[in-house]
């Protein structure tokens, strides 16, 4: 409507104004040129990296094919050189999902309490220590595991359990697994361990978005502190706390050092709850220097590819439930 | 549960007398449901308003009226305890309900905001529900399940803030897929439907439409039988409509409050006089 009548009508500030002609041909020509190359640079990167791996692990992937390559049971790099996917697959599927699982509500409790309940002083303390938390290298992580964290969980966590099955469900003994220490049920909770700071931080920047004026109508109405976190912070929050969630999943996910350490390193199924496993990262760094024959070299360039895949599946899902589940658009005053 | 139910065929006739209806309020004598003492309010080292003593009687609309920043929303604000959760604003002095500090430390300010409801100037609906459920909050707060008197609830409020016929066939729609008017509605439909005592109403109709601007004058003046309404308004035919009382504030301060037909036909202070005449604000 104004622009109408600005169009038409006599000079004023805004229209009388000669902006500067070199501006207006160049200014938004360059910014967008840079923005688009930059952009496309990122996503070539990216392309460029699926390529490599693809066209590393061809060799593998032609020999059984895509999807046997997935579903091959059996890795054997020493005495038939067969290789399938599989066992990798399963055991990153299982610690990370479990590993999310484990963390996520505390991760939550923590990141409500941090925002909603701790005065500031000590929800400032709280989130030094999640980011040290997070800034711990996962090798210092997998030291620590090996030497304290797995031998307290044998001694008083894995072995009265198995001791009580042995006398009360022998049957239940080959799911328990062998209660070494190291293997899938500590590799997924040093990776719980590991995901909270995400899941936390993720959290709190979800909940801290959420507008006063939402919690002011919730406190309006009668609410105490934490029905106006149930029934107006969280259901804001909800799509950025999912996502972060869903995010935290890729990194456990992709975590290589710490579950190399502790995962105990078995490449056969089955794997046990407290028994060792693998999982695709840690398969990788593992044989890697050792891989001598080229379709064991190609096999694990392949599980490379596999892995990008579903990193790229998981931070997709994030982004689509953010923006599915967000509150905003413009829809909202 | 008690539910006053409002008939819209009465509505027109008590607009008419809306004027009469001022004197005739004054002649019974009213005890004062809420009052403030020397209330004061800063962020931080700054006023927001200062020393402000402040009846209101049962059963009457007062009307806070001034010029943009001159600290209404703040004083309002403070009569329901909402600073409580604006770390840097400071109360001091007292507010009275029933002649109980609501400042008091036995209070709990949860018990003060379930009887002192609250409009506020933006519309708030809760985004991830549907309007029904947007409605019955309040009510789902205090644990009422039952789902014939929740549908009986909302569909009064809802009348009652003027929404009810146009969201009737979309009442499980969420809240954000209506008007900013009708949120606005929807926020006085939500404050309504717990039946407070005391009803806060900041601008509520600053962003309605001028029929439904009429309605929500008309259901101030239905409420009005049973509850003590405060109301903020920039609008001074509205405040002149509504209110059996006008306070006006300046920067801060209380200049002059008093029953609404002398302070719009006979003010004592120079001030109010030009701010309602329009002279400046
Ligand atoms: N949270 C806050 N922190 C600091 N100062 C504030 C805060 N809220 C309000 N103020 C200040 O207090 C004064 C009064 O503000 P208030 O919102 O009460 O004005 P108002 O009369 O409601 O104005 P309007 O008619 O524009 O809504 C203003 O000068 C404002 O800047
Ligand atoms: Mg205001």
């Amino acid at each position: 409507m104004e622009s109408d009548s600005a169009g038409g009508g006599a000079p004023t500030i805004l229209n009388g104004r000669k902006p500067n002609i070199l501006y207006l041909w160049l200014g938004d020509k360059i910014f967008t040129a840079v923005v688009v190359i930059l952009g496309a640079s990122i996503i070539m990167l990216a392309l460029g990296m699926a390529w490599v791996l693809f066209d590393e692990g061809s060799l593998s992937l032609r020999e059984y094919g895509f999807i046997n390559f997935i579903k091959g049971k059996t890795w054997d790099p020493a005495v038939q050189l067969v290789f399938g996917a599989w066992p990798f697959i399963f055991g990153t599927v299982i610690t990370s999902s479990m590993a999310l699982l484990i963390a996520f509500f505390p991760a939550l409790a923590v990141a409500i309490f941090s925002a909603e309940y701790a005065p500031p002083w000590l929800s400032g303390i709280i989130d030094n220590l999640v980011q040290l938390i997070a800034a711990i290298p996962s090798v210092v992580i997998g030291i620590w595991g090996i030497f304290v964290l797995a031998p307290w969980l044998r001694d008083t966590v894995y072995m009265p359990i198995y001791l009580w099955t042995e006398l009360n469900q022998p049957g239940l003994l080959p799911i328990l697994g062998n209660p070494i220490g190291y293997g899938m049920a500590t590799a997924t909770i040093v990776l719980a361990l590991m995901i909270v700071p995400y899941t936390t931080a993720l959290a709190k920047d979800a909940i801290k978005a959420v507008p006063k004026d939402q919690r002011e109508a919730s406190w309006a109405l009668g609410s105490t502190r934490w029905e106006v976190i149930r029934m107006a912070v969280l259901p804001y929050a909800r799509g950025g706390i999912t996502a972060g969630a869903i995010l935290s999943l890729g990194r456990a996910i992709g975590e290589t050092m710490a579950v190399a350490m502790l995962i105990g390193n078995k490449n056969t199924l089955p794997f046990s709850i407290f028994g060792a496993g693998a999982t695709m990262p840690s398969v990788i760094v593992n044989e890697f220097r050792e891989a001598v024959e080229s379709l064991h070299l190609s096999s694990l360039m392949a599980i490379g590819f596999v892995l990008f895949i579903i990193a790229l599946i998981v931070n997709l899902t994030a982004a689509y439930i953010n923006r599915k589940l967000s509150i905003g658009g413009g829809q909202i005053l | 549960m008690e539910i006053n139910i409002m008939k819209s065929k009465d509505l027109p006739e008590e607009t008419l007398k809306t004027v009469h209806s001022n004197t005739e309020n004054q002649k019974t004598v009213m005890k004062n449901r809420m009052e403030t003492k020397n209330l004061t309010v800063k962020y931080g080292s700054i006023y927001g308003v200062k020393n402000i003593s402040l009846p209101f009687q049962d059963k009457t609309v007062t009307a806070l009226i001034g010029p943009s920043g001159c600290g209404k929303t703040t004083y309002l604000r403070a009569l329901n305890r909402m600073h409580d959760l604006t770390r840097e604003a400071k109360i001091e002095g007292e507010v009275l309900l029933d002649n109980k500090n609501i400042y008091d430390e036995d209070i709990n300010p949860v018990t003060i905001r379930r009887k002192i409801g609250m409009v506020f100037q933006k519309p708030t609906p809760f985004p991830t529900m549907s309007i029904y459920d947007n409605v019955v909050a309040g009510l789902k707060l205090v644990g009422i399940r039952n789902r014939s008197l929740l549908d009986e609830v909302c569909e009064k409020a809802l009348k009652q803030a003027a929404l009810f016929d146009e969201v009737k066939d979309r009442l499980k729609t969420p809240a954000v897929s209506i008007s900013g008017g009708q949120q606005q509605r929807l926020s006085i439909a939500r404050a309504l439907a717990v039946e407070p005592e005391v009803l806060l109403m900041d601008e509520p109709t600053s962003s309605l439409d001028p029929q439904a601007t009429l309605r929500i004058e008309e259901l101030i003046h239905v409420l009005k039988k049973d509850i003590t309404i405060i109301i903020i308004t920039h609008n001074m035919q509205q405040a002149a409509r509504v209110s059996d009382k006008t306070a006006f504030f300046y920067v801060g301060d209380l200049i002059e409050a008093g029953d609404t037909n002398t302070i719009f036909t006979n003010p004592k202070e120079k001030q109010t006089e030009d701010y309602i005449t329009g002279r400046f604000g």
